[in-house]
């Protein structure tokens, strides 16, 4: 009797366990498996090399590792410039504002938008032959003329470019989530501190920045992971990897599935990918902790 | 309730199971009297859908076409259905011969050397001759594969110069008298700079189209054979010849003949930029006559051979089958999918498909019912060549590396000397692993 209670529990949770098995267990060991072979994703054929691929990735292909230097960059810039945008303006919606709702939907419209849509309206934006160019019109009526250029097309500004368009395009994730961090805060706490004389930068400093290091670590880890795995925008900024300039290591990993037909070379690129991403989240996280504990 | 809840456990073990069958069945969604079609051509589907509807009418079979768009996405679905067993009745394979002859070997597509040749070759007859090469593989050929015909072509394209007429004009050069030399073509350069307007522009920043323009002019300069050579590894890619080919980007870049913003852009921009009198020249296949005619039906232009950098040989275009679908092998309705593509690929079906989409048909029987600006990417035809047909394949490593290298070139970080040296290296190394 209890053995048949049991089965049926099982066969209760059965059609969960098969779907999750089938769509995600089953892809990742098979992608696990195809990283060993030299397969084109469609021949029958597959030919067994063991670490190859892995050999190949970390000690003979430098385009692999360039795209690691510039998927870096532009996380820099989203960590910097894209955080330090959302924080800033998740504290001014806290406060007692006209239209904050307003700013908040917004701010918060961005995110929501197709990568590739937001890729070609910035590139409308600031190309100065098919667009509105309207960066360097401002640059030259302010009388800084000599900075006015191609800015997606020259290889020196093509990848900040991109990189703070990408922030532009990301910052309402962080800005909503510290929004929400900074509500959970007390009020009576600020009010204390009022009291005990605290002026504005210390009640920031030490009740603001300590009770938000919890959103903030959450913050900068869906940054590095959402920035890192970037691609579509950068397509429909400079139409790929530009001589170079803007390749990112997802762009890598389509090139060797659709472009070289290297099946299990994209697996092993992937993987590789994978772990450096959980790499980083585990530090990122060890990090945070130490800090908290401080 | 112990009953409820063993008929309720037992309801979902079968729904479970048959969600199980269901991903592993192939063409189960195929009824006895139906044929299923993949295709990425968001253009041609109401067209598509039209014909459907008249063969359905006169054969009592139906067509059903689904779009999936962009090509990247479409290309991605039918490589997952390939492995899956679960490809439609008829689909495209987009991607090199390489790809073509993976699905082949794989037992996906159908040979259709039989049908083709069958009523003294009717079917075979009615196609140009450079569009069908692209579906077939000849005896020995280097990927394996047993000769035949094994997809068809369902249009025809080339990918070629255009130039405004009206802009020529605007410059001080006679419209009816385009740049024949590439000195010529160059020369534009000045005129252009002193009237600020912009030159050439294409898709160059999604690479490909950079591989056709440059093979275009290795064709021109060294020749077939020796581009062929190279290919093979019998000519090194530092050969004068080649860096000769190399150069010409560089002097278009000095020259000014190029758009602002060229390395980067997308060949949708350049489309937009050529159809509203924006930019003088275009690189673009025969698909734009659709494109420019839904952006500007008024734009004064015409379709030209790129202007030739040397007397030694013809200049080359990439040309051929422009689309093609191919019949899936393992599909219990496979003879029904021939049919229907015969139909389909007949002198009325292509010529209403060239009229409605403005693409160059690939049944030669219908040239005489198209536009006149198609009639001109068609005469060229005879210039065509594509890689597909070459018999061999040039690594994908090797073509990267040019790519990017003619567009580091643009930007003025490379000299077509360093570039000829760098792919060299990558493609003695890809050489080397080929031996291994």
């Amino acid at each position: 009797m209890r053995l048949r209670d049991t089965l049926e529990n099982y066969l209760f949770v059965l059609p969960a366990v098969a779907i999750f098995t089938i769509f995600y267990i089953l892809p990742f060991i098979w992608v696990f498996q195809f990283s060993f072979f030299d397969w084109d994703g469609i021949s029958p054929a597959k030919v067994f090399i063991g670490f190859d691929n892995f050999k190949e990735i970390l000690f003979q292909d430098p385009s692999w590792w360039r795209s690691m230097v510039n998927v870096s960059w532009i996380t820099f810039i989203a960590l910097t410039f894209q955080n330090a945008l959302a924080f800033m303006l998740a504290l001014a919606c806290d406060r007692e504002m006209k239209m904050k709702n307003f700013y908040r939907v917004i701010f918060f419209i961005p995110p929501v938008l197709s990568e590739m849509v937001v890729g070609m309206v910035w590139s409308f934006i600031i190309s100065d032959v098919s667009g509105a160019n309207i960066i360097n019109r401002f640059l030259i009526s302010i009388g800084l003329g000599q900075f006015a250029h191609n800015w997606l097309s020259d290889p020196n500004t093509a990848l900040t470019t991109v990189a703070v368009i990408h922030s532009w395009k990301g910052f309402g994730w962080g800005f909503l989530l510290f929004l929400a961090g900074l509500q959970t805060i007390p009020r009576e706490l600020y009010e204390a501190a009022r009291v005990d004389g605290a002026n504005a930068w210390e009640q920031f400093k030490n009740i603001t920045i300590p009770l938000m290091i919890p959103v903030a670590t959450m913050v900068v880890i869906l940054t590095i992971l959402g920035t890192m795995q970037s691609f579509v925008l950068i397509r429909g900024l400079v139409g790929g990897e530009f001589a170079g300039h803007t390749s990112v290591p997802v762009l890598r990993i389509l090139a060797s599935m659709q472009g070289s037909s290297r099946f299990g070379y994209a697996c092993s690129q992937g993987i590789t990918f994978g772990v450096l991403l959980v790499t980083i989240s585990f530090i990122q996280n060890k990090v945070s902790q130490k800090v908290r504990q401080a | 309730m112990r009953n409820t809840g063993s008929a309720l456990a037992g309801g979902l073990m079968v729904l479970a199971v048959m969600a199980l069958a269901g991903c592993s069945s192939e063409n189960s969604g195929a009824s006895k009297r139906s044929v299923s079609v993949w295709h990425w051509m968001t253009d041609r589907q109401p067209a598509f859908e039209e014909l459907a509807n008249k063969y359905e009418a006169q054969t009592g079979v139906k067509v059903n076409f689904e779009l999936y768009a962009p090509s990247d996405a479409y290309s991605q679905k039918v490589r997952a259905a390939a492995q899956g067993m679960n490809l439609p009745d008829i689909f495209g394979v987009l991607g090199e011969k390489r790809d073509f002859s993976s699905f082949i070997k794989a037992g996906h597509i159908l040979d259709l050397t039989s049908s083709m040749d069958a009523n003294n070759a009717s079917w075979r007859r009615s196609f140009f001759e450079k569009a069908l090469a692209v579906d077939e593989f000849a005896p020995e050929n280097s990927y394996g594969i047993q000769p035949g015909v094994y997809g068809v072509p369902i249009d025809i394209m080339t990918i070629q110069m255009l130039y405004n007429k009206d802009i020529y004009k605007q410059l001080g050069f006679d419209p009816e008298k385009p740049p024949q030399t590439f000195e010529d073509f160059v020369a534009v350069g000045a005129q252009l700079k002193k009237a600020n307007m912009q030159g050439l522009v294409s898709g160059w920043g999604e690479v490909w189209m950079i591989d056709c323009f440059a093979n275009n002019y290795a064709f021109n300069i060294m020749g077939k054979d020796k581009v062929l050579a190279t290919i093979r590894g019998e000519v090194p890619y530092n050969d004068p010849e080649w860096v000769k080919v190399f150069g010409l980007f560089q002097q278009m870049q000095e020259k000014g003949v190029l758009a602002t913003g060229l390395v980067t852009m997308v060949n949708k921009t350049a489309e937009q930029l050529f159809a509203n009198g924006k930019a003088l020249f275009a690189f673009n296949g025969s698909w734009c006559v659709n494109v420019y005619k839904g952006m500007n039906p008024g734009l004064n232009y015409a379709a030209i051979l790129p202007p030739k950098a040397s007397d030694n040989f013809p200049i080359a275009i990439w040309g051929g089958a422009g689309s093609s679908f191919m019949v899936n092998a393992r599909s219990a309705q496979k003879d029904e999918a021939v049919k229907f593509l015969q139909w389909f690929t007949a002198q009325d079906q292509q010529a209403f498909l060239s009229v409605a989409t403005n693409n160059l048909p690939a049944n030669k029987e219908c040239l005489s019912q198209i536009p006149p600006i198609l009639a001109q990417f068609a005469k060229s035809m005879d210039y065509a060549t594509h890689p597909n047909v070459w018999g061999i394949s040039e690594s994908p490593a090797v073509i990267e590396t040019l790519d990017k290298g003619l567009q580091s070139i643009m930007i003025g970080e490379m000299t077509p000397e360093k570039l000829a040296d760098e792919v060299q290296k990558v493609k003695a190394r890809e050489l080397a692993k080929q031996k291994r």
